[in-house]
């Protein structure tokens, strides 16, 4: 079975699984890497969003042979690591607005937040009701008010 | 069959159930024979309801308890007087444990669990554990978890364990700090001595332990000194939410429990005929089996992945599901035909209207999922499950063991909204685990949950109010529905019971929205009626069940009344509301949300009211249906109208936490929102067109109110309501108000949108659709 090398938070990790096998099934099955979940598997719940070196995208719509050993992958689970704090500071304005109801796109949004909030600051430009539109994760519980407050308190601590 | 109806609903107006109750607030509990500290308190059973409490209505008999709990279930019960408690423990270490038997799925009830403990026990929030508790069928018809009613339920007798509990510590304490138990206080998880002394829980947990199990009496704090009940509380699992460190039942390890998958008929529980290549598909890779099951072909493999190449792999020849041939027109002419007469026509003016509410899906955000590990003489489950009793129970006989070899652990789940009312996954995870002989761990794809998953009823209501100068005579309403599954326990008693007992279960979805519909207005006659048909689907309640419909239809009428009688919409509801904390959040959502402001044309306000739950709620929203704002281009989406504010005011009695009570409020009004504009199945020819996030339309950011005020009034009575599904009726109602008066239209299909399909039906077969392979071009 053909090998595949890359970084998962900061992690240099091998897998011996088929070129085809998306990363989001490499990082839960394989590897045990949780915090991604599942939700469609076609890209359009984006409840798997995690970083590859540091943008937002989806692990179920990558086959695992399209990383590079140099590719970073960051999942939730490491995202306070890139901060090197306990926290994120979009995951303390999560916590800060109790955000979450079931939790479970949470890890998704939260890195989707992230990825939204750090491609204003390129564009030298604040969060704008058009960026929050913009996101695309599905929260079922309806989380989405809360999200939206959570993310400009998010941006201006990052 | 004789027709009978029962009053034992989990759902029905009721009062918490009391542990014994021997004074104003003193109740009787248990000390358990245990190493360290373990307080008890009886989970009593709900009193049965009376339907004289819901309406104005006709009432409906109701049946005792008695005739529906099986003779030997009472027996066993009576055998095992401690068997049915639910308890309290204090560690070592100074935390205090409790197992809820209830389903958490997002709606708050570990926290405000831990709450009611924490006060009750004045220990810190942070040192109160609550864990899930795994079937426990001796508490017969109290673990499920539905009708908002974990809290009304659970108030009392979680507090009197906690009660007792620190009665025994104070007792201990008295010992070992040799001072009258009248000169302790416990502060923060220390028992404190009238000089200061002080001795922490943790080191009193074993010293306050009893040797025999002993009845005791504990009395309650007054509401007076609650310093954390009715204080709003950060989530207990927030942290581990936001940090990936939740688990929900797939990301457990389970040793050897892989990822399995089911192949799906092509229709509505279609069925296996032949499978042409069966044992091509067992070496594809990764692939480690492949069986045939009762509702489809299971196969199992190293990573999901490599099941989702499987599943679309198979060649499999299917017989016709159980909804052939069958679409949205067929369904409607079917519930046409079910409905009941109105009666003679009235001799005064009358508003007269009849609505339709499509097929919704309830899939939460968590495809339905379980773990099986089947042996020969025992099976373990884990699945997030709101009746878990139910199935341990079922499960149990469909692999030929005793109710006591299987075991059913009760996970987290990412949501419900009525879905894990049901055990579909955890019962196609046993098969296929027995079927396979090892572990597995099942997961249905996005588009099984959507196609083949549990949905909301298509419905009809016809409503006729008649009137006569500013004066409301009568008020009808007559709501034909596909038939709502409800085996899951409405009353768990009655479904374990069900096959024995002399009824269908018409007859408890009847009683069912009996007890659960109330009508808040004085409309003079007053009759509503549920009829059903056909059993065809996979339904099941969801969030609310009922009310979102039934409120729909009454509100949208109530504003024609008020436009027949020249009154002002709220001022008309306000004179007509008989209670007087509906009262109350109607007028306080108008003053707040300004009604009756000028707003520009294409534009409007709208406003709605709903009681249940012992609750009141209402709703006013503001929506944007200029074709500009419809039309805004959304990539794989539906725009539609915009609600652009929403205030919404709630009144639960006792709301024990209201940053809880908020989100819910929040989530319902996403609902209610969802379900007016954009949510819902298309059936064409036995299936859903839906598959994915991107076919069904529930509210997403484009679609949410950028202003949001949510107000909790003051609490007008000492004891909590239900909440986790309250706000959905009204804020329903309040966007269908809204777009009627923005549009110059009313409503009377819905979702408004229904009627374009605003997507390109994905196959059927193979029915799960590829993953795509081009997600490095969607980096952000």
């Amino acid at each position: 079975m053909p090998e595949h090398t890359f970084r998962v938070n900061g992690e240099t990790v091998t897998v011996d699984v088929a070129d085809d096998v998306r990363l989001l099934w490499v990082l839960r099955d394989v590897l045990g890497v949780t915090g991604p979940k599942y939700g469609c598997g076609i890209n359009v719940c984006k409840a798997c969003t995690s970083h590859l070196n540091g943008k937002a995208v989806n692990p179920c719509a990558i086959p695992v042979k399209a990383l590079e050993p140099d590719d970073e992958v960051t999942t939730i689970e490491g995202l306070a690591d890139t901060v090197d704090a306990d926290l994120h500071p979009m995951q303390q304005a999560w916590l800060d607005q109790d955000v979450a109801q079931c939790g479970y796109c949470q890890p998704g949004q939260i890195m989707a937040a992230v990825a939204v909030v750090r491609r204003a600051k390129e564009e030298g430009r604040e969060i704008s009701d058009a960026d929050l539109d913009g996101i695309r994760n599905v929260c079922r519980c309806g989380t989405y008010f809360r999200i939206r407050e959570a993310i400009r308190a998010g941006a201006k601590a990052m | 069959m004789r027709p009978r109806s029962s009053g034992t609903t989990d759902r029905s107006p009721q009062s918490p159930p009391p542990a014994p109750e021997l004074g104003r607030r003193r109740f009787l509990g248990y000390v358990l024979a245990a190493p360290t500290l373990m307080a008890a308190a009886e989970l009593a059973p709900a009193p049965a309801a009376t339907a004289a409490d819901t309406s104005s209505g006709p009432g409906i008999p109701t049946t005792d308890i008695t005739e529906i709990v099986d003779l030997n279930d009472a027996l066993t019960l009576a055998a095992a007087p401690t068997s049915a408690l639910i308890t309290v423990q204090v560690n070592t270490d100074g935390t205090v444990s409790f197992a809820l038997p209830r389903a958490e799925v997002g709606q708050g009830i570990t926290t405000s669990t831990a709450m009611l403990i924490a006060e009750e026990m004045d220990v810190p929030l942070d040192r109160v554990r609550i864990t899930l508790a795994d079937a426990r069928p001796e508490l017969l018809f109290n673990q499920l978890t539905g009708a908002s009613n974990t809290t009304i339920s659970t108030y009392t007798p979680v507090r009197v364990a906690a009660a007792v509990a620190r009665g025994r510590l104070l007792e201990a304490a008295a010992i070992e700090l040799g001072a009258a138990v009248s000169t302790l206080t416990i502060k923060a998880g220390e028992v404190i001595g009238a000089a200061g002394d002080r001795i922490g829980i943790g080191d009193l947990a074993r010293k306050a332990a009893a040797v025999t199990t002993e009845a005791v009496t504990a009395e309650l704090k007054p509401a007076d000194r609650f310093t954390v009940i009715g204080t709003p509380q950060n989530r207990v699992d927030a942290l581990a939410a936001v940090t990936g460190r939740k688990k929900f039942a797939m990301d457990l390890a389970v040793p050897n429990a892989l990822p399995t998958m089911v192949c799906r008929p092509p229709t509505i529980n279609g069925k296996v005929a032949s499978v042409a290549n069966l044992d091509a598909v067992r070496t594809m890779p990764g692939v480690t089996d492949a069986v045939v099951i009762s509702t489809g072909v299971a196969v199992r493999a190293r990573t999901f992945g490599q099941c989702i190449d499987a599943v679309r792999a198979l060649n499999v020849a299917w017989r016709p599901g159980t909804a052939a041939s069958k679409s949205d027109r067929t369904v409607l002419d079917e519930l046409k035909a079910a409905e009941p007469s109105m009666g003679l026509p009235s001799v005064t003016p009358t508003v007269e209207e009849t609505f339709t509410f499509h097929f919704r899906g309830n899939s939460a955000l968590e495809p339905n999922c379980a773990i099986a590990d089947v042996r020969s003489d025992r099976a373990e489950i884990w699945s997030g499950l709101k009746s878990p009793i139910v199935a341990k129970q079922t499960i149990a006989a469909r692999l030929g063991l005793p109710v006591g070899a299987v075991t059913v652990h009760v996970t987290e789940s990412g949501g419900s909204f009525g879905r894990k009312l049901f055990f579909d996954a955890a019962s196609e995870a046993a098969e296929a685990s027995q079927k396979m002989g090892k572990p597995v761990k099942l997961m249905w794809h996005r588009a099984d949950d959507a196609r083949q998953g549990r949905a909301h009823p298509m419905a009809t209501s016809r409503v006729r109010a008649s009137y006569l100068g500013g004066t409301v005579l009568g008020y009808k309403q007559r709501h034909t529905s596909v038939a709502t599954d409800l085996s899951h326990g409405f009353g768990e008693v009655i479904t374990a019971i069900a096959a024995k007992l002399p009824v269908g279960d018409i007859g408890f979805s009847e009683t069912f929205f009996q007890l659960s519909q109330s009508m808040p207005y004085d409309f003079g006659v007053y009759s509503r009626v549920l009829n059903e048909t056909d059993k065809g689907f996979n339904t099941g309640s969801m969030r609310n069940v009922y009310s979102p419909d039934v409120t729909c239809a009454r509100e949208l009428i109530v504003d024609r009344l008020a436009a027949n009688m020249g009154k002002d919409p709220v001022r008309f509801r306000h004179d007509a509301l008989s209670d007087e904390r509906a009262r109350a959040v109607l007028d306080k959502v108008a003053d707040l949300g300004n009604w009756g402001r000028t707003m520009p044309a294409g534009t409007a306000q709208g406003i709605a009211v709903h009681t249940e739950y012992h609750a009141a709620n209402a709703v006013l929203v503001e929506i944007d249906c200029r074709p500009e704002t419809v039309n805004r281009p959304i990539r794989d989406g539906v725009a539609g109208p915009r609600v652009t504010k929403a205030v919404c005011a709630v009144d639960v009695g006792l709301a024990v936490n209201p940053r809880g009570l908020e989100a819910q409020m929040m989530g319902c009004l996403m609902d209610g929102i969802a379900q007016t504009l954009t949510a819902s199945l298309h059936l064409r020819d036995g299936a859903f067109l839906e598959a994915s996030w991107d076919n069904y339309f529930y509210t997403r950011q484009w679609n949410t109110p950028p202003e949001l005020d949510i107000v909790i009034m003051p609490s007008s009575r000492e004891k909590p309501g239900g909440a986790g599904e309250l706000g959905v009726a009204a804020a329903m109602a309040a966007v269908a108000c809204a777009y009627a008066r923005a549009t110059g239209t009313m409503p009377t299909s819905f979702p408004v949108n229904h009627g374009t399909l605003s997507f390109e039906p994905k196959p059927t077969v193979p029915p799960v659709p590829a993953s795509p392979t081009d997600g490095l071009d969607h980096a952000i």
